[in-house]
């Protein structure tokens, strides 16, 4: 299995604050990754350091073997690494449509006529309720087919790695767990996935290998299973809330 | 598409009364302020693209509106060439400086276009008044020739109307198209929200450079129409107090709204024009205009921050049964 996105002893600050502290991390091609963690630990800062929205203060972070500290988020998508954001952050006045073409944005203008309608209709086969209301605001969606969009949009960019950062958050379980298949469903594609993720046994049951964050360091990594069996994450991760999903 | 139905009903009503002022009134005063809504429309359409589209404000568009006036007064004054090339020059010109201007701050989150803008606003002036025999100083550059069309000198108030408002309402057709384009899409996402149109590789500080150009184009065409319309420049009509009632403008009548800086130049200049007079009568009013615009700003953003443009006419919204907003 090749490499394809290293972290190692990064730093990031938000200002004055020192948010990732050495964090390290590595995700292979092909591969579904789990990053947990308790609230504030910094996992959206970490995916925020990949896709280049934040700058690290000093360490390596690396894609397919090149550095890419530095580098802009759109010079980024273009390399291949798409971020679903926190919260969804959809464009709520523009259309369906409108939303998923600008996930294309940073296709150039040939690929505009050539690549992109097979592409939409690619995402529309994978979200049908997307191509219903195509031509709604996307800001008329409901909580479930707003993050439907988040995700078709990040896939029009054709990322060789996706961030996915809570992409289950306010879900109701059932609309959590056609997320959760439709990853599965994307790697089987050929798409690598970092995910986020506060419910840690849904996202263990689809990740083959997980990290736990705390306060900004990584303290423990392994594969699903041994993370599943850890006693500190059970007790931490998997409590008696979770067990539903 | 009832969308599409009242976008044309725009153009309609706005054609319509483009053509029928000069037919019911040869006030030449009226006229005369006509002509000045338009050339405030015309950069105040820009402004609303950069406040409206890409979240920025400018406070030093009277200093590129003063650039293509000045251009246009040198050129045509001092080199005698062609008008309408002089304006081409004007335009290019103003074009690089806003280019020089924009791109070192639009890159930084947060509105320091605003910062550089002021400073490079009331630098441009000092230019304008020190420039000796060149800008004409303080007492300005007169003797600029008027614009002619083949034979037709356009000398009256008439003429440049009857030049200046179909220019915004092309300016308009455009700014219609721009946004409903692929542009147009990128520069409403990063009005939305400016993360999410970085994770989708749109080059955000680009855009709004862009778009920041065009504005400062759009008030050098203005400033070029005006210098020919009253054939003089001085330094006073390019303050950084008109720079603000230019984003005041836009603020009234609606930024991100297609007629919005049209309403809001229409209404702005109109008030203006009655403090102008009611202090010829009492000549204290006329220190009133700040308060005046400040107040009138305060009530907007706290009664209807979208603008005049968008303000709901609740009997014609039932008549046409229409609620959505476009
Ligand atoms: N924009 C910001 N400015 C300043 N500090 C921030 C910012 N965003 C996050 N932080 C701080 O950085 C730390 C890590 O935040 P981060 O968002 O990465 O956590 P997280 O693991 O994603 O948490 P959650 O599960 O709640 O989303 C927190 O202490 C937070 O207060
Ligand atoms: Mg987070």
């Amino acid at each position: 299995m090749s490499l394809l996105l290293t972290l190692s002893g990064v730093n990031t600050f938000y200002d004055r604050l020192h948010v990732l502290k050495g964090a390290s991390l590595h995700v292979n091609e092909g591969e579904i990754v789990a990053l947990l963690g308790a609230n504030g630990a910094g996992k959206t800062t970490t995916l925020r350091t990949v896709c280049g929205l934040l700058r690290p203060a000093s360490g390596q972070v690396s894609f397919a073997g090149q550095s890419i500290v530095g580098r802009s988020p759109e010079a980024l998508v273009r390399l291949g690494i798409t971020q679903v954001p926190e919260g969804r952050q959809i464009f709520g006045p523009l259309s369906v449509q409108d939303n998923l073409l600008l996930g294309a944005y940073g296709r150039g203008r040939r690929a505009q006529r050539t690549e992109v309608p097979g592409d939409l209709a690619r995402v529309f086969e994978l979200f049908p309720v997307l191509a219903e209301r195509r031509h709604e605001r996307g800001g008329s969606l409901s909580g479930g087919q707003q993050q439907m969009l988040a995700m078709g949009r990040a896939l029009m960019a054709r990322p060789r790695l996706l961030l996915l950062d809570e992409p289950c958050l306010g879900l109701a379980p059932l609309v959590a767990r056609q997320i959760m298949e439709t990853i599965v469903a994307l790697r089987a594609q050929g798409t690598t996935i970092l995910l986020v993720e506060q419910n840690a046994r849904a996202a263990l049951r689809i990740a083959d290998r997980g990290y736990v964050m705390e306060t900004g360091k990584v303290v423990l990594e392994g594969t699903s299973e041994e993370l599943v069996r850890n006693k500190d994450v059970r007790r931490a991760y998997l409590g008696k809330d979770y067990d539903e999903v | 598409m009832p969308h599409r139905r009242r976008e044309l009903l725009g153009f309609i009503v706005a054609g319509a009364v483009i053509v029928a002022l000069p037919l019911a009134t040869r006030n030449p005063y009226l006229l005369n302020v006509a002509v000045f809504i338009g050339l405030h429309s015309m950069i105040a359409i820009g402004l609303g693209l950069l406040l409206g589209f890409a979240g920025q404000i400018s406070l030093g568009h009277a200093a590129f509106y003063g650039l293509g006036a000045y251009a246009t007064g040198i050129l045509t004054v001092h080199y005698h060439i062609n008008p309408w090339l002089a304006l081409v020059i004007g335009a290019a010109v103003t074009a690089v400086v806003a280019f020089l201007v924009g791109r070192p701050t639009l890159r930084l989150h947060g509105h320091y276009l605003a910062m550089a803008t002021l400073g490079f606003g009331i630098i441009v002036r000092i230019l304008f008044n020190e420039g000796g025999e060149f800008t004409g100083g303080p007492s300005g550059l007169p003797g600029i020739p008027h614009l002619a069309l083949g034979p037709l000198v356009l000398r009256s108030d008439l003429h440049m109307y009857s030049l200046i408002w179909p220019l915004v309402l092309v300016q308009v057709v455009l700014s219609r198209h721009l946004l409903r384009s692929r542009l147009g899409r990128a520069l409403r996402a990063i009005h939305d929200s400016e993360i999410a149109a970085r994770s989708c590789a749109i080059d955000t500080g680009r855009h709004k450079l862009m778009i920041f150009v065009l504005s400062a184009i759009y008030a050098s065409v203005a400033g070029s129409l005006f210098a020919h319309s009253i054939s003089f420049v001085n330094p006073n009509p390019f303050s950084f107090m008109v720079s603000v009632e230019l984003v005041v403008m836009v603020i009234v009548g609606g930024a991100a709204t297609l007629w919005g800086p049209v309403i809001g130049a229409a209404v702005l200049t109109i008030v203006h024009q009655i403090i102008v007079q009611l202090g010829g009568l009492y000549e204290p009013i006329k220190d009133l205009d700040v308060v005046i615009f400040g107040l009138i700003l305060v009530l907007m953003l706290l009664y209807q921050p979208q603008g005049l443009a968008r303000l709901r006419l609740p009997r014609l919204g039932r008549l046409t049964g229409e609620g959505d907003d476009g």
